[in-house]
């Protein structure tokens, strides 16, 4: 037995390895093999069907001077940035109040959570509705007296946006929330005892200590986030079908129509690739200080 | 009594069972024709073709072609076809055709002679690809009207307008009645369709060509198409306070009397009937805007996928033949306020503003139209263009023409 060599790396936990095989096929053709025919091809004067004949960046020239894509680009900041923010601290705020040890959290716990069982195009379909000049809160408001009340964010250019990112936060805090109040039960009861000791107001025992503890947490709730900002799409058809005029356009609804209807493969490819660059911009110096970190460490 | 009725559906069962054959196919029909009227017209041939012993099986996609087109498509390309499809014969489905992917009718349209029969001969062109005929054309559609309702006119107090401007002069009274001016949809192709029409009806059928034949940037960019951009204009203010959707929504609010008048293709004439309206008496029509009256020679076609299975394929030969056949033609043609593609068929029982759009067919003022001029693709830009300059009231008319001379200047 002695002298056997020492099996090599590749053959430990060869079952485990086995077994993971078609995901990692599925990984290599699907996801990294989908990825890149898709870059090869926003080279491409692809029409309605993907044809391999080159014409360098014309796509993405065209792509960066059309103004519905550049509206887009800035939906997306927008509606991206208020929605992280926002969420992440309404989420931590509500978690946080249910954490007091009140009354009936069972009850409040599914009531906010409640609006992630819907689909975002029953969220879109709902809001619209409650949004609507006509049938919604200005009518309510106006018919209670106040004839002047002006509430119409779905019909104004300027604001319609923020129409949206009420019905994307009414549909996500929830699970924010309920992500935040695991995180908050798994803080040891005897820090809070310490903290109290030690005469720590409540809010900086909160923002100090709890908040930096629960990192892996927050890790997981921004990947959450932010995974459904950049593919935010059906909210936006069905609550404002990109409208008024291209006031509430967002990049995979340009991707789509131009895919699709436009019947321009080439044009809705170099949409996408752009997509996955900001993405990718985002998540490898993250990803980077995340992970590259720790094996120096 | 309901003993005696139970009974004779039973007797018309039977009876129904009897004239079929042995053989009966399904064959699945895309299209997205579904308002009130249009489905009333395609329910005739569906009869028609339920009557050769077939079984037409309705694939029908709400929400307009820009919805419908990609899922027709995507199963055609997908693999999954159905066994015959509409689509607006021109260049939607040039590249299908050109993949192989549909099958050409070229023996069968020699057989029934449909050269011959089809009027104006453009509409079989559109069809053809290298020689063949790949699709059948079913009806004439021509999307320069205007809609006016009699009874909002009347409640302004001023007479019905007989052109465009007059129609825009108009405008004030009816807002004062607390009417809506101009009806329109919010809805990119009906926004950019309503330019087109105001361009045909403005500037004329030779400049129109100019623009999306010749694709000449120089003459979209110029003072001809500069008085088209003013117009249009004109039209989003009428049609400012105008919220609706869908465009049979802004057909309902011209036949209802709430909207002075809508620009829209003559498949909005179908609605009109539908709500048992006359033409002269509650509604008027106004072929090219009452400025230039010719009309465009675009309209609906059937595209027959390629099958394996035989049966289906004899399947959907029959219902080619079905879809030109006189009857199918008439039938369909009156319920849905198309013209008829054959020259040879009787419309005496068509009214008043079918008989001005045959005239005009009769007289050959007949032009082309976008769908068969420019690609999807700058239509869609187009389309961009337009849903913005409509809901944008800072867009000016003038940047507005200056991007669309950039889109024609790009134009394939």
């Amino acid at each position: 037995m002695a002298d056997r060599t020492r099996p090599s790396g590749l053959f430990k936990n060869v079952n485990a390895k086995i077994a993971s095989i078609p995901m990692i096929l599925t990984a290599l053709c699907v996801f990294l093999g989908g990825t890149l025919w898709t870059v090869v091809y926003s080279f491409t004067d692809s029409k309605l069907l993907p044809r391999l004949r080159f014409v360098g960046l014309d796509q993405y020239e065209r792509l960066w001077s059309a103004p519905r894509w550049l509206v887009s680009i800035e939906n997306l900041a927008v509606y991206g940035v208020l929605s992280l923010i926002l969420s992440l601290v309404i989420g931590f705020v509500l978690a946080a109040l249910l954490d007091q040890k009140i009354r009936f959290e069972n009850t409040f716990r599914t009531i906010f959570l409640y609006p992630f069982a819907l689909s975002f195009v029953v969220t879109g379909l709902v809001w619209q509705w409650i949004l609507n000049p006509q049938f919604g809160i200005q009518h309510i408001v106006r018919s209670l007296g106040f004839e002047s009340f002006t509430f119409d964010p779905l019909y104004n250019a300027d604001i319609v946006m923020y129409g949206i990112l009420i019905a994307g936060l009414w549909q996500g805090t929830g699970l924010v929330m309920c992500l935040m109040l695991a995180g908050l039960r798994g803080i040891d009861e005897d820090i809070w005892k310490a903290a109290r000791v030690d005469g720590i107001p409540m809010w900086k025992t909160y923002l100090f200590i709890v908040i930096p503890m629960m990192r892996p947490v927050f890790i997981t709730t921004l990947v959450i986030i932010t995974s459904g900002i950049v593919k935010l799409y059906d909210l936006v058809v069905a609550q404002t079908g990109g409208g008024p005029g291209n006031a509430s356009e967002v990049p995979a609804k340009y991707v789509y129509e131009f895919m699709f209807r436009a019947q321009n493969l080439g044009q809705g490819f170099a949409a996408s690739t752009m997509m996955l660059l900001s993405v990718a911009i985002i998540i490898i110096p993250w990803a980077y200080l995340e992970f590259g970190g720790k094996r120096r460490g | 009594m309901r003993y005696r009725f139970s009974r004779a559906v039973l007797a018309a069962g039977v009876a129904f069972l009897a004239t079929v054959p042995a053989h009966a196919t399904d064959l699945e029909v895309t299209h997205w024709w579904t308002s009130g009227g249009e489905a009333a017209a395609v329910a005739e041939f569906a009869k028609a073709f339920d009557a050769t012993g077939n079984k037409w099986v309705d694939g029908a996609i709400a929400g307009s072609g820009d919805t419908a087109r990609p899922v027709m498509i995507s199963r055609i390309t997908g693999g999954d076809p159905m066994g015959a499809t509409q689509f607006n014969h021109g260049r939607q489905a040039e590249e299908l055709v050109q993949e192989g992917l549909m099958r050409d009718f070229t023996e069968l349209a020699a057989k029934e002679n449909w050269t011959g029969l089809i009027n104006p001969p453009t509409l079989l062109q559109n069809c053809t690809l290298d020689g063949k005929i790949y699709c059948v054309p079913v009806n004439i559609h021509s999307w320069q009207w205007i809609w006016l309702s009699n009874k909002a006119f009347a409640d302004a107090g001023v007479p019905v307008p007989k052109n465009w401007d007059e129609f825009v002069a108009a405008g004030p009274a009816l807002e004062k009645a607390g009417k809506i001016p101009l009806a329109m949809g919010k809805q990119a192709w009906q926004q950019s369709g309503a330019l087109n029409v105001l361009m045909a009806a403005i500037v004329g059928p030779e400049t129109f060509l100019k623009v999306y034949k010749d694709k000449s940037a120089d003459v979209a960019g110029g003072p001809e198409i500069a008085k088209v951009f003013k117009a249009a204009d004109d039209a989003r203010k009428l049609a400012a306070k105008s919220n609706v959707q869908n465009w049979n929504e802004a057909t309902a609010m011209v036949i209802g009397g709430q909207a002075g008048g809508q620009i829209m293709g003559d498949w909005a004439q179908g609605e009109f009937q539908v709500a048992g309206q006359v033409a002269g008496k509650d509604y008027t029509c106004l072929p090219g805007l009452g400025l230039n009256a010719v009309i465009a020679t675009g309209g609906d076609a059937f595209y027959f996928p390629k099958l394996d299975d035989p049966e289906k394929s004899k399947a959907q030969e029959a219902l080619a033949s079905v879809l030109m056949s006189k009857e199918a033609q008439v039938a369909f043609n009156l319920k849905k306020g198309s013209l008829p593609v054959r020259g040879d068929v009787d419309l005496t029982t068509a009214n008043d503003c079918m008989k001005k759009g045959l005239e005009i067919l009769a007289a050959g003022k007949t032009m082309q139209w976008t769908d068969e001029l420019i690609s999807p693709d700058t239509t869609q830009q187009m389309n961009d263009l337009m849903s913005e300059f409509f809901s944008t009231p800072s867009l000016t008319a003038e940047a507005a023409q200056a991007r669309f001379a950039e889109i024609i200047g790009a134009a394939d």
